[in-house]
């Protein structure tokens, strides 16, 4: 099926802009729609860290699990860094803010390229004696690093840097247009970034790595590179978290954090990053909101149904979960990418494949 | 004669105590197309994979366009292990890289066949000029390098229609059928713009009519490209036709080399080849 590039162009800007419109429209109200306004960013922010992660462990066939630690570290950064200077005494009420970093405070943006920058300097230092080990090594180290790295964050010695287990607070709001924005930009130039050159050496590279040194790519540079790349947009997706929550503490960055990213990036497939995006949205959604009545308590005729309680929404999400894993093993997307033709493809088809559909049924009642 | 492309000097490589290249020697003239041979497990591959630098060597010396670009000579456990001969007449360790040896000139093929499996005909060739490429990864990623991936692109065309498989391009590389799959790798190594090409068994799995169609196909690509070819191979009818001269390996010693036809007669080479399939 082919579409003409006018009509593409047409309907990517028919989105864009009702897009936009939905985020004016939810700015503008709130206070109804609270709800959608936090799913919306939170899924964003994640859909940043999950393609940050995909580059690696999609693209690059590199398996790291220290997502949550790269976050961890942009996100402090960019907390101490943006924190008005006048709330510091508030915030750090125990021990006091350590007199070399009490009177810096940076403007957002630099807050967050210095949070990149802080999580892709860990990521060089961790990444050259480990990238040169078979690849199983670096999910133990990387695992590793980001436990470490949060036990550092909330130990009492470094109360006067990260307040410790006391958490970060006071971080300035930044708008639904600042957050959903800069996601989106992140996550442009990660998708620039492995349609490039150097993104076709990296899927060579997951692909096999005899050959892809056989054409004369250089492993361990190509490597750094990507698991450099790869910290620097989870350290500006913890950026972007502590943006938007306002607070952080160091139990925001434990390993089930990575696990969830990971849980992200497969399901909207390995090396797909509109699968990511996606994923990222739909899981934020269904964990945050579209499951929330699992939890609530259900009457049904004046029985209370035992099962509806706290946490049991998760639960269900467990099981969702397992289904979308036994049954679309390669995810939502697979590896490809979102396209206009995807989708009418996919919405002319579903005539067919409901016909279809019932016609296994009849099969089977025979 | 012409120039000494290539090099090897008293290669030995000992994987434990399995010596499977034997101080093995031999030279490529630029413009030749010559070719190894011996029986399945002789050591060919082996040999490849040292001059390529997937393997360090555990004795001698290659030298590529009169640079030495691998030396070693028996270290740590080694010392004590070591089978082979001429020891003590290295002294240097010089390991480069398969990447830096593809960019000074050097592309290979595969005997099992290794493709970008899954990525398209069109970007296995491309990613073959990624190491050429000048642009670095802030230029690429915002397309400052537009230029030169146009010209990337343009070239990769080419090299396609050239080899016959453009009208394939935009095919996920397993999807083609096996003998195009080999074309497709040989393609690829040309995209690297080497000055020597090895082949490892490319008529491997071949019928006698596709052998013939890879025969002509070498001989062309080499005359185009100016090419100098190493090849291992099987078929000897092919080796025969197409090569200048031939090195014969078993179990990991040369034992003979010159023209076809004086390998042809050579009592030795019969003899290892004695009982062994023609068709293997
Ligand atoms: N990486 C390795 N480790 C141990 N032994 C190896 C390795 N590679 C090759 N060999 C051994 O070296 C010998 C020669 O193998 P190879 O070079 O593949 O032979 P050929 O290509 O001539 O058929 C075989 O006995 C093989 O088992
Ligand atoms: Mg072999």
């Amino acid at each position: 099926m082919n579409m003409k590039k006018t009509t593409k162009t047409i309907c990517t800007l028919i989105a864009a802009a009702a897009f936009i419109v939905l985020l004016v429209f939810l700015e503008s109200n709130k206070n109804k729609y609270g709800m959608a306004v936090t799913v919306l960013q939170k899924g964003f922010i994640l859909a940043v860290v999950a393609v940050s992660m995909n580059l690696l462990n999609g693209f690059t066939g590199l398996f790291s699990l220290g997502q949550a630690g790269f976050m961890a570290l942009g996100a402090y950064t960019y907390a101490i860094f943006t924190i008005p200077v006048e709330s510091r005494a508030s915030v750090y009420y125990i021990s006091g803010m350590n007199p070399v970093l009490a009177g810096i405070e940076l403007p957002m943006l630099v807050a967050l390229v210095a949070a990149g920058l802080m999580a892709a300097a860990f990521a060089a230092v961790i990444g050259f004696p480990v990238l040169r080990l078979k690849s199983d090594y670096l999910a133990i180290a990387t695992l590793g690093f980001s436990e470490i790295i949060r036990a550092l964050i909330a130990s009492p010695q470094m109360d006067t840097i990260t307040n410790g287990s006391y958490g970060l607070k006071s971080i300035p709001a930044a708008s639904i247009y600042v957050v959903v924005g800069l996601c989106i930009i992140c996550i442009a130039i990660m998708a620039l970034l492995i349609n490039s050159s150097f993104g076709r050496a990296f899927k060579a590279i997951r692909e096999d790595e005899i050959a892809a040194e056989a054409m004369g790519i250089n492993l361990l540079k190509h490597k750094e590179l990507a698991f450099v790349i790869s910290s620097f947009f989870a350290g500006i997706g913890g950026g972007l978290l502590a943006m938007f929550m306002r607070s952080i503490d160091s139990s925001t960055f434990k390993i089930a954090m990575t696990y969830d990213i990971l849980l992200i990036v497969v399901i909207g497939g390995m090396g797909s990053i509109t699968g990511s995006v996606l994923s990222a949205l739909l899981v934020t959604a269904s964990k945050e909101w579209w499951l929330r009545f699992f939890d609530e308590p259900l009457t049904i005729a004046g029985v209370n149904i035992p099962l509806f309680r706290n946490g049991f929404r998760m639960v269900i999400f467990s099981i969702l979960l397992m289904v979308v894993v036994l049954f679309y093993r390669r995810g939502i997307m697979g590896t490809s990418e979102f396209s206009w033709e995807g989708l009418t493809g996919l919405i002319k088809s579903i005539p067919s494949r409901v016909t279809s559909l019932f016609h296994k049924k009849e099969g089977a009642a025979r | 004669m012409s120039k000494t492309i290539l090099k090897a000097e008293d290669i030995t490589m000992q994987f434990g105590g399995v010596v499977a290249v034997n101080n093995f020697s031999m030279e490529v003239h630029e413009g030749e197309i010559v070719a190894l041979i011996g029986p399945n497990g002789a050591g060919k591959t082996t040999a490849f994979n040292v001059i390529t630098g997937v393997y360090a060597p555990t004795n001698g010396a290659v030298y590529f366009d009169e640079q030495m670009i691998i030396s070693n000579y028996p270290q740590g456990k080694m010392k004590k292990m070591y089978a082979g001969e001429n020891e003590g007449k290295y002294t240097k360790k010089i390991e480069k890289t398969p990447d830096q040896i593809t960019k000074l000139g050097v592309a290979r093929t595969f005997q099992n066949i290794r493709l970008f499996k899954s990525l398209t005909v069109f970007d296995n060739v491309l990613i073959a000029k990624h190491m050429r490429s000048k642009a670095n990864v802030f230029s690429a990623t915002f397309r400052l390098n537009a230029k030169e991936e146009k010209k990337n692109r343009e070239e990769t065309r080419k090299l396609l229609e050239i080899v016959g498989l453009l009208d394939v391009q935009n095919e996920i590389a397993s999807s083609l059928p096996y003998g195009k799959q080999r074309h497709l790798e040989i393609a690829r190594a040309l995209a690297t713009e080497p000055k020597l090409l090895l082949l490892d068994e490319p008529a491997a799995g071949m019928n006698p009519q596709e052998t013939d169609e890879l025969t002509a196909f070498i001989k062309r690509v080499k005359e185009q490209f100016g090419l100098t070819v190493f090849m291992i191979e099987h078929h000897m009818d092919l080796v025969m036709e197409i090569s200048d001269r031939i090195y014969v390996l078993d179990f990991g010693k040369p034992i003979a080399s010159g023209t076809p036809d004086e390998i042809q007669n050579n009592k030795r080479v019969i003899e290892a080849y004695l009982g062994v399939p023609e068709d293997e």
